[in-house]
């Protein structure tokens, strides 16, 4: 069990989707327009990556190598169609909110990134807590920006009031700017923090930023590979 | 003498014009469109003018300060900032609408950039969209002691006929700095005779708007409409003062040219067939982001190169 424990961890902290491995930029920008809605995208992601994490690592050993993508997207999308049905059965108005953002999942690099980089390589316990805990830092993630541009968008979370009455919502929050601006700024703050720590010498491996240098030296040391 | 190394070879001319000079002029030059904002507006335009710029230069002041960079706020390019942004609002905006402008446009769009040279889009304007967008009721609402009714754009944009005497001495209604086509082009004549800018952006941007309003327009060729249009809204003061910002306009002289006419053809598109009645701030940043692929193609060719090398 300590092996699920630090599959969760590390999807959730470490190796978070959208704050630290960047993916699945299109629906977490696209339908973060309110908590309800980034809470929603992120359980239904997070149902679909566990279970078609779960189906591919039984079939790793089945699949052969060189069609393996589209095995991945015949599981995935079968899953994908399951939940789209149930939700437009069940929970119609997270259906509309979520559009078009629900098909689209069976494209969704995290979905096909777990499968291809975990799944398809372990068994199948680990693989459903991967998936558990990559999907759950993906919501939680979703959760959050969808939190903070409805707060300052429209002065609600999860739809109640939270800012006083004087609070003049800047609506641009709410439309597509304003998922740039506040992934932007919560990817800064994250960068920051580690920054911070990494000067107060603790360990901050644990918080991975997405290629732990920036642009600029980056570019050095690609030329300094290439004279080599 | 390590700072030598990036100096290319001699001879050096050097110039005695400083960031600081060319924005002192353009604050003088912008000075009569603020005068008949105040006088045409009230001494709340005054307000708006002052609280801007306050924020402006206090938000580049506070994050030089903070992230312990040298102090840039001697170049006057803070207050140019302020006052272009005051001059895009309407009279009637409470204060801190003005101050979110203008921390936006300092920190958001400049210094997050790198400071002055590195903003990829004009600062004030993108402030301006970014209000735009937020708080659209507060923004366009154009009720104010001196006037009441819409802008003479948003009559045009309705059919109906416009004073186009007023419209270009500037008594009619808009944002502070927008309405007196006079009082810009006393600014931007001073500006062209001091060398600052030149007429290649402005002009072809006005060219360029004028005959895609008369060929595809709603009204021709007709001497009326296009002067409405023409001195109507922030096409003047887009013109002369934001299209022509050193940091967002193509360096190359053929760049500028197809520059403006890109800026002319936006915002013709938005002005006749776009939902609102004023698209200059948009077409301006748009253009922005179009520079760096616009100088790509325009780059003069070195000498003694030949195509495809």
């Amino acid at each position: 069990m300590n092996k699920a424990g630090e599959r969760l961890f590390n999807g959730l902290i470490k190796e978070n989707p959208t704050f630290v491995l960047m993916l699945g930029m299109c629906p977490t920008l696209a339908v973060t327009t309110s908590a309800v809605n980034g809470l929603g995208m992120g359980l239904t992601t997070t149902v679909v990556l566990t279970l078609s994490n779960g189906i591919i690592s039984l079939l790793r050993k089945v699949i052969p190598d060189k069609v393996r993508i589209p095995a991945f997207i015949v599981v995935i999308a079968t899953f994908v169609t399951l939940v789209e049905l149930l939700l437009e059965g069940f929970l119609p108005s997270l259906y509309d909110a979520l559009g078009i953002y629900i098909p689209l999942i069976v494209v969704n690099c995290i979905i096909l990134g777990r499968a291809e980089s975990y799944a398809s390589k372990n068994p199948i316990i680990p693989s459903l807590f991967d998936g558990l805990g990559m999907g759950l830092g993906f919501s939680v993630a979703l959760t959050m920006i969808g939190a903070l541009r409805e707060i300052l968008g429209a002065g609600e979370v999860f739809g109640y009031e939270v800012m006083p009455a004087s609070y003049v919502p800047a609506s641009i929050f709410v439309l597509a700017p304003g998922a740039f601006f506040v992934l932007a700024g919560l990817t800064a703050i994250q960068n920051y923090l580690k920054i911070e720590g990494e000067k107060k010498g603790k360990d901050m491996s644990k918080i991975q930023s997405g290629c732990g240098t920036d642009c600029k030296t980056c570019k050095e040391q690609c030329k300094e590979r290439e004279e080599k | 003498m390590n700072t030598l190394k990036k100096v290319s070879s001699n001879p050096h001319i050097r110039g005695k014009v400083t960031t600081n000079h060319l924005m002192l002029a353009v604050i003088i030059a912008l000075l009569p469109a603020c005068g008949f904002g105040i006088y045409n507006f009230g001494l709340g335009a005054l307000w708006v003018i002052l609280i801007t710029v306050a924020s402006t230069v206090l938000t580049e002041l506070l994050y030089e300060i903070i992230l312990k960079k040298p102090i840039t706020i001697g170049d006057f390019s803070a207050v140019v900032t302020g006052i272009l942004l005051a001059l895009n609002l309407p009279v009637s905006v409470p204060w801190w609408i003005c101050v979110i402008g203008g921390v936006f446009a300092i920190l958001v769009v400049k210094m997050l950039f790198g400071g002055l040279g590195q903003n990829f889009m004009n600062p004030a304007l993108a402030a301006r969209c970014f209000l735009l967008i937020s708080f659209t009721s507060i923004m366009t609402n154009f009720e104010c002691d001196a006037y009441t009714g819409p802008t003479p754009l948003a009559l045009l944009k309705q059919g109906e006929v416009t004073n186009v005497y007023d419209m270009v001495i500037g008594r009619c209604n808009g944002t502070i700095g927008e309405t007196s086509m006079i009082a810009i082009v006393i600014g931007a004549c001073f500006l062209l005779l001091l060398g600052v800018i030149d007429l290649r952006v402005p002009g072809t941007y006005l060219l360029s708007f004028v005959i895609f309003v008369g060929l595809w327009g709603p009204a021709g060729f007709d001497l009326q409409y296009i002067s409405a249009q023409l001195a109507g809204g922030g096409l003047m003061l887009g013109a002369f003062f934001m299209a022509t910002d050193y940091v967002t306009r193509p360096v190359t002289v053929k760049g500028q040219y197809v520059y403006g006419i890109f800026l002319g053809l936006l915002t013709f598109l938005f002005r006749i067939f776009g939902s609102s009645a004023e698209g200059v701030s948009y077409a301006i940043i748009l253009g922005n982001l179009l520079v760096p692929l616009i100088e790509k193609y325009t780059r003069p060719m070195a000498f003694g190169k030949r195509r495809g090398m």
